[in-house]
């Protein structure tokens, strides 16, 4: 299928896509990054771009490094021994693999939101001030409003107003889901990375998630790791395919999902895996 | 429906499942039985002699009337502060192993040798205590009873400890780790707040285990037959003063014996369903 | 594609589609041969034949149309299989045009057949033969996913069109030569026309493939051989060589 046409030229650059390409600031830079767990290495040479107030989706069979790589860029690999990384994640030019630098004011500045919605043991209202408190000393009235606020920035405001003592576990699947997003967004990070977060949740909860997504987007850099192709397509500006810990391709997910270039993408995305 | 395909398998397989079921149901009935039977027994020679007067007076000299007052407010001075002592060092020595010592050696090690605690004999607890406190002090006391029950307490706590920790779902952790908690803050707010009604449970079994030991006692606190709040001295128990009454050849202290042990097994059973209830509230 | 779809019936509902593409080229291909073949035999009768068929190209159109409509919506193909469907849908309606040409060139033959014969009508069989030819290389560069093969079709298109400017420029002087002759010379060049458009119809299908093939359009400018466009009887550049666009 791979033919190569002489006598015609042929016009191969990307059609510009993604919105204007012309204002695109980077984020996070990823460069030369290596990832391992004991001796075995998770991820080779990752370089990448992840750029600000857009939405990079990572996708890939399981196992091919994808989560790996978003619980690189806040570190989570930290909390359990024998796992390290190489190379450089640069944020705002400091590189985050640097030694010596402070995790939790890191973890601050990039949240996340995992694949099962994880309310603490407390009430609504406790599971965003609680990580407010943990930063900054405000008045109650200040925290009040700073709770409402972020409530509504993941649209659970309506739902939730009258129940704020309320166990945040008595909430459904998908109201939990976004009271970890109220509860990440609340810290004020400026990065969040969203791991499978509706793999659990039915598709009216997963469609109300998608649409915060692309409202948060205005405000922060995110990065979503999905199974669900339709939902990478549906939410991200770019996408990464990831296999065998390799960056395969990345490109504007309109690209990627009409005409990607490598043959292992198109093989994906279609379903014509293994 | 399509018809077996081999009626005779069917049948043996058939019977050897009613064979089986027969043979568990058993078992069960044969188990459960004697504790009935203990039961029925407890409350048979136990209730006669349950009255006021066990709540009030003191155990009583050979051939007279009395009551537990002494015995149990002993029991339940010495079991508080065994639980006291027992359990900040269980909880914290159980948060170690679930937080901090996952993958150490040390860990493995200490859990290692927390087991053989939890199942070391209660005699040999209340003989190295009697080494280690009585016999330098020179005499039996409460508080050496209390340090005896502790260090049952203790891996009864260790081991629930970590064990409902290791409940608490990573995800958790890494969700309080994603907002920048510290560790420290994550474990007090986080994960012990998920684990609470376990580490709870944890806690009223053990007091359910060390209020009927005798064995630790008799070594330590030995006994005292009246009214003493003298922790640096000899302390009567419950079970200690069952154990000395029921041997006994006087008819009273027999009667006061049975109703001691229906005391003690009422709380056990009393303490063990609210550490059911809890656990099922989660 | 070297390998197949994990899920079975989706590999099929896209072979249906293909092979209903193969089907109607079949179709078009034969529509275009009888009717270029009643206009040289002169033959009403079989050109009315193939005025009749146009019917059945025109549903076969229908049904890629509901097979794209059924695959878009239970499926939702993307990237090589979403070009794939679209481009179908696309081949679908340049072929059904150019089913229609090919019945206008068989109403026409209708009416030549009662004028008497000109000689320049010897160029139709010739263009005919030059577009059957890109019709059946298109078609097979469709199911190879040939883009070389393809990529010579939509270069061909320039010589049809200057044999169409050359017909052009000869019934031009027939009828100049002799008003007498200018109905028939009418139609031949309609029908001339219609070959041409059906040429530029099979540079679509060929485009589409590059791009179902390749995801990137085919961009450059079309080779155009016709300049007829800029022609003017009388002019001094009344040759029909007038620059291109």
């Amino acid at each position: 299928m791979d033919v190569s046409v002489k006598s015609v030229p042929l016009s191969v650059d990307m059609p510009a896509q993604a919105g204007s390409t012309a204002k695109l600031e980077e984020k996070i830079s990823i460069r030369n990054l290596e990832f391992f767990y004991g001796e075995s290495r998770a991820l080779k040479k990752i370089d990448l771009p992840l750029y600000a107030k857009k939405v990079t989706a990572f996708i890939g069979p399981s196992g091919c490094g994808k989560s790996t790589l978003l619980r690189v860029l806040n570190r989570m690999y930290d909390l359990y021994p024998g796992q390290r990384a190489t190379g450089e994640v640069v944020l705002d030019g400091e590189n985050l693999l640097a030694p010596g630098l402070d995790i939790n004011l890191l973890r601050a500045r990039v949240g996340m939101v995992f694949q099962k919605p994880t309310p603490f043991p407390m009430s609504i209202y406790e599971n965003i001030a609680f990580g407010i408190r943990l930063y900054e000393d405000l008045p109650k009235a200040e925290i009040d409003n700073r709770v409402e606020s972020a409530l509504r920035r993941a649209a659970l405001w309506e739902e939730v107003k009258d129940k704020l003592n309320a166990g945040g576990q008595a909430l459904s699947g998908g109201q939990q889901q976004r009271l970890c997003i109220a509860r990440t967004v609340a810290v004020r990070p400026e990065v969040i990375l969203f791991d499978e977060p509706c793999s659990a949740l039915d598709p009216i909860s997963t469609a109300k998630i998608e649409e915060l997504i692309d409202e948060l987007k205005q405000d922060y850099t995110i990065v979503i790791v999905t199974h669900n192709m339709q939902q990478a397509a549906r939410v991200s500006d770019f996408t990464t395919f990831m296999y065998l810990g390799e960056v395969v391709e990345f490109g504007p997910t309109a690209t990627i999902f009409t005409a990607p270039t490598d043959k292992r993408t198109q093989d994906y995305i279609t379903g014509r895996f293994g | 429906m399509s018809a077996l395909p081999n009626p005779a398998i069917y049948r043996s397989r058939f019977r050897r499942n009613r064979i089986a079921v027969t043979l568990g149901y058993a078992s069960a009935v044969f188990g459960v039985g004697w504790i009935a039977i203990i039961l029925a027994i407890l409350v048979y020679k136990g209730i006669g002699g349950l009255s006021l007067d066990v709540f009030t007076q003191m155990t009583p000299p050979p051939g007279s009337a009395g009551g537990l007052l002494n015995a149990i407010a002993g029991s339940a001075i010495m079991t508080v502060l065994a639980v006291l002592i027992g359990t900040p060092v269980g909880v914290l020595a159980g948060t170690y192993l679930s937080e901090f010592g996952k993958h150490d050696r040390i860990a493995a090690i200490v859990r290692f040798v927390n087991d053989i605690l939890l199942s070391a004999p209660s005699v040999v607890v209340g003989l190295f205590v009697y080494e280690i406190m009585v016999a330098p002090m020179g005499h039996f006391s409460g508080y050496a009873g209390a340090v005896a029950l502790a260090v049952i307490v203790i891996p009864v706590v260790v081991r629930t400890t970590e064990d409902m920790l290791n409940l608490v779902p990573d995800t958790m952790r890494e969700a309080a780790a994603s907002i920048g908690l510290p560790r420290s803050h994550m474990i007090i707010h986080i994960a012990y707040r998920a684990a609470r009604a376990g580490i709870v449970t944890g806690i009223l079994l053990a007091i359910a285990r060390v209020s009927g030991e005798t064995a630790p006692l008799l070594f330590t606190a030995l006994n005292n037959q009246f009214w003493s709040m003298n922790m640096n001295a000899p302390m009567p128990s419950l079970p200690v003063v069952i154990f000395q009454f029921a041997l006994s050849p006087y008819a009273e202290w027999q009667k006061l014996a049975w109703t001691g042990a229906l005391i003690i097994t009422v709380t056990v059973l009393g303490l063990s369903i609210l550490a059911r209830t809890l656990t099922h509230r989660r | 594609m070297a390998n197949e779809h994990t899920v079975k019936s989706f590999e099929e509902e896209l072979k249906r589609l293909t092979n209903l593409i193969a089907r109607m080229g079949g179709m078009v291909e034969t529509q275009i041969a009888t009717a270029i073949q009643s206009v040289v035999k002169r033959d009403a009768d079989l050109a009315a034949t193939v005025v009749q068929a146009d019917v059945r190209v025109d549903e076969l159109e229908r049904e890629i149309d509901d097979q794209v409509l059924r695959v878009m919506a239970l499926r939702q193909p993307v990237a090589s299989d979403l070009r794939l469907v679209l481009g179908a849908l696309r081949i679908g309606a340049d072929l059904e045009r150019a089913a229609d040409y090919a019945k206008n060139v068989a109403k026409r033959a209708g009416v030549l057949a009662q004028v008497p014969p000109l000689r320049p009508v010897h160029s139709i069989p010739r263009m005919g033969a030059m577009v059957r030819e890109m019709l059946k290389d298109v078609l097979d560069a469709f199911a190879a996913g040939d883009v070389v093969k393809a990529v010579s079709v939509w270069n061909r298109d320039e010589e049809l069109d200057e044999m169409y400017a050359s017909l052009f420029r000869e019934l031009l002087t027939y009828m100049m030569e002799d008003p007498r002759n200018i109905s028939g010379s009418t139609h031949l060049l309609f029908i001339a026309k219609n070959i041409e458009r059906i040429g530029d119809h099979t540079t679509n299908i060929a485009e589409t493939i590059h791009f179902l093939v390749k995801g990137v359009p085919l961009r450059d400018i079309r080779p155009k051989g016709d300049v007829s466009s800029f022609a003017i009887v009388g002019s001094e550049r009344g040759d029909g060589t007038g620059s291109a666009a």
